[in-house]
């Protein structure tokens, strides 16, 4: 495995429009047919595809190197911790993490904002604090933060966004005081697909004391995301979401917040001594990965992550966006088709959610998956915006770097499909 | 898989033209059932004199299946005693989830919903109404014959 962490890519080659009929070929399940179909897969908001470089590698590390890490004496442990640190040192580089300790491996985005309530929360978050969100949050950016408020005695308080999605930064200046904690926003919400302005966020929560997390689980794998330019606190995203395996994921902190924090979860391999009543805790990252954690997921991540920097983040982002807009302008221009969130000019990627009259999502769904279409249809774990939208559920598509406009045209036909089938058009 | 499994003529109708839909104001039996993770709600109202459901009315919203099978349940049930319900309710669990043969002396339209099986994720819309009906009478029952409302959760 090449050691590189950043700039596999040429500037020329991050600056190109990508190939994405070519990079389907890297991913072996595109291949299929999904009933008598070709698969047209538009779910990538809820979990992209594997490329084979990543599979291989899964299963090279089972053939090859698999032990456990940190502990060993013998030459495979050796092998394996090399292999995971290596993993982490290419993440960091992802992200431009200032250092690789500050990439601490956890199962996903869940698990890393869960353990942020409870490791920094708890600590830092006190009666009468504040926690500001928006209510376009997935459930995993808020219900942790409900509950550390509940145990708290802490508030939420919402920052307010427009129909679209799209965050009132002067009323979010208003609102941020002494009383502010904690700033916990989306950077692209899944449902809405619009683009939080988070490196102001991040200016003005600074000015005010407030230390600001980011829910990175639909924007790490699209864009590229530099968390020293943005100056978040912390960062949580998911594996599986680019191009990684399940169960993998990361949350970044800066070091003197995660220097200042207590593990999330106690055991072995976080200790540095322990003693019949008490323990201290081993250096970071460690103390924050307590047991055996998932090896070859973490090296399946190294891979993928640079596989995408082997496309570039530049041009990846610029094909999120471009699919994006265009399928918000087809479908937009269909009779009884509504599109939520930023208009095609808007700050928005490729996640697009749209409803169509007299036709509930999931029958929506039925009749594109009927076509071999794979979207998303319900409440996307955001029910508090669902009720903002004044809807019960919408129907998602979502992009990544190897969809096509064929695609979008395919999904458009067999909307059309499905308004026929219902004689609603 | 044909969508004409599915959706069926028969679900196709009773989503277009809902039969007993409506409230009633002096029902014995108000339940309300819901699945979260669709949205899909079904609110039935039930009249019930001398242990037989004598009038039900639903309301709701939600995918067609979920919303046929409320139409459907309701014409199944109305006019029947609280025994000979229990047993239509079985007869769709069964044919639902267990895998039993259609009796459509018990299930009238509903065993058009048969072809839901070949969709496991749509299952859960198609039992929503009868799984609120259960609770609603289940509760009825245990509460001595006295006017309740429940809230059925899937």
């Amino acid at each position: 495995m090449s050691t590189s962490i950043r700039g596999a890519a040429t500037p020329a080659a991050r600056t190109a429009p990508l190939d994405a009929a070519a990079l389907r070929r890297d991913f072996p399940i595109l291949a299929q047919e999904v009933r008598g179909k070709p698969l047209v897969y538009l779910d990538n908001a809820a979990t992209s595809q594997k490329p084979r470089v990543v599979i291989d590698a899964l299963r090279e590390y089972y053939e090859t190197t698999n032990a456990n890490i940190h502990r060993g004496i013998h030459d495979l442990s050796e092998k394996s911790t090399a292999a995971y640190e290596d993993a982490r040192v290419r993440v960091a580089g992802f992200i431009n993490a200032a250092r690789p300790h500050e990439v601490i491996f956890t199962r996903g985005t869940t698990d890393g904002i869960n353990m942020l309530a409870r490791a920094w929360g708890d600590a830092n978050v006190t009666s009468g604090n504040e926690i500001l969100l928006t209510e376009v949050e997935h459930h995993s950016n808020l219900v942790p933060w409900q509950e550390l408020a509940k145990r708290r005695d802490a508030r939420l308080r919402f920052i307010p966004t427009d129909p679209a999605g799209v965050i009132d930064l002067d009323a979010f200046a208003g609102m941020l005081g002494p009383q502010t904690k904690l700033v916990a926003v989306h950077h692209v919400s899944n449902v809405l697909g619009v683009i939080a302005p988070v490196a102001a966020m991040a200016r003005l929560a600074h000015e005010h004391g407030a230390v600001i997390a980011i829910d990175g689980a639909q924007s790490a794998p699209h864009m590229p995301v530099d968390v020293q330019a943005l100056d978040v606190d912390f960062l949580t995203f998911s594996g599986h979401k680019m191009a990684g395996p399940t169960g993998i994921g990361v949350l970044y902190g800066k070091e003197h917040l995660l220097e200042a924090m207590e593990p999330a979860h106690f055991g072995g391999s976080m200790i540095r001594a322990v003693e019949l009543e008490s323990s201290t805790w081993a250096d970071l990252p460690y103390k924050f990965e307590g047991g055996t954690p998932n090896i070859a997921g973490a090296i399946g991540l190294g891979v993928a992550v640079d596989y995408l920097d082997g496309i570039g983040m530049d041009a990846i982002d610029a094909h999120a966006r471009q699919l994006g807009a265009y399928a918000v302008n087809v479908l937009s221009d269909m009779p009884g088709v509504t599109v939520h969130g930023p208009d095609a000019d808007g700050e928005r990627g490729g996640v697009v959610s749209f409803t169509v009259e007299d036709l509930h999502p999931h029958d929506v769904g039925t009749v594109l998956d009927g076509e071999g279409v794979a979207i998303r249809a319900g409440h996307h774990c955001a029910q508090p915006l669902m009720r903002k939208l004044g809807v019960h559920a919408t129907a998602r598509a979502s992009v990544y770097l190897y969809n096509t406009t064929d695609e979008i045209d395919c999904l458009v036909e067999s909307v059309v499909k499905a308004q026929r089938f219902f004689g609603t058009v | 898989m044909a969508l004409d499994d599915l959706y069926r003529e028969v679900i196709m109708d009773h989503y277009k033209r809902p039969r007993n839909r409506g409230m009633l104001k002096c029902a014995e039996v108000v339940v309300e059932g819901a699945n979260p993770l669709c949205g899909d709600d079904v609110t039935l109202w039930l009249e019930i004199d001398d242990e037989t459901v004598t009038k039900v009315r639903f309301a709701g919203h939600g995918c067609s299946i979920s919303q046929a099978s409320a139409s459907i349940m309701t014409e199944a049930i109305e006019g029947r005693s609280l025994e000979e319900i229990d047993e239509i309710v079985q007869a769709l669990r069964g044919m639902m989830l267990e895998g039993e043969q259609p009796n459509e002396e018990l299930l009238g339209d509903g065993i058009a919903l048969e072809g839901v099986r070949q969709f496991p994720v749509r299952i859960k819309c198609a039992v929503l109404g009868w799984n609120t009906l259960s609770l609603g009478l289940r509760q009825f029952a245990e509460s001595g014959g006295k006017p309740v409302e429940a809230h059925h959760r899937e």
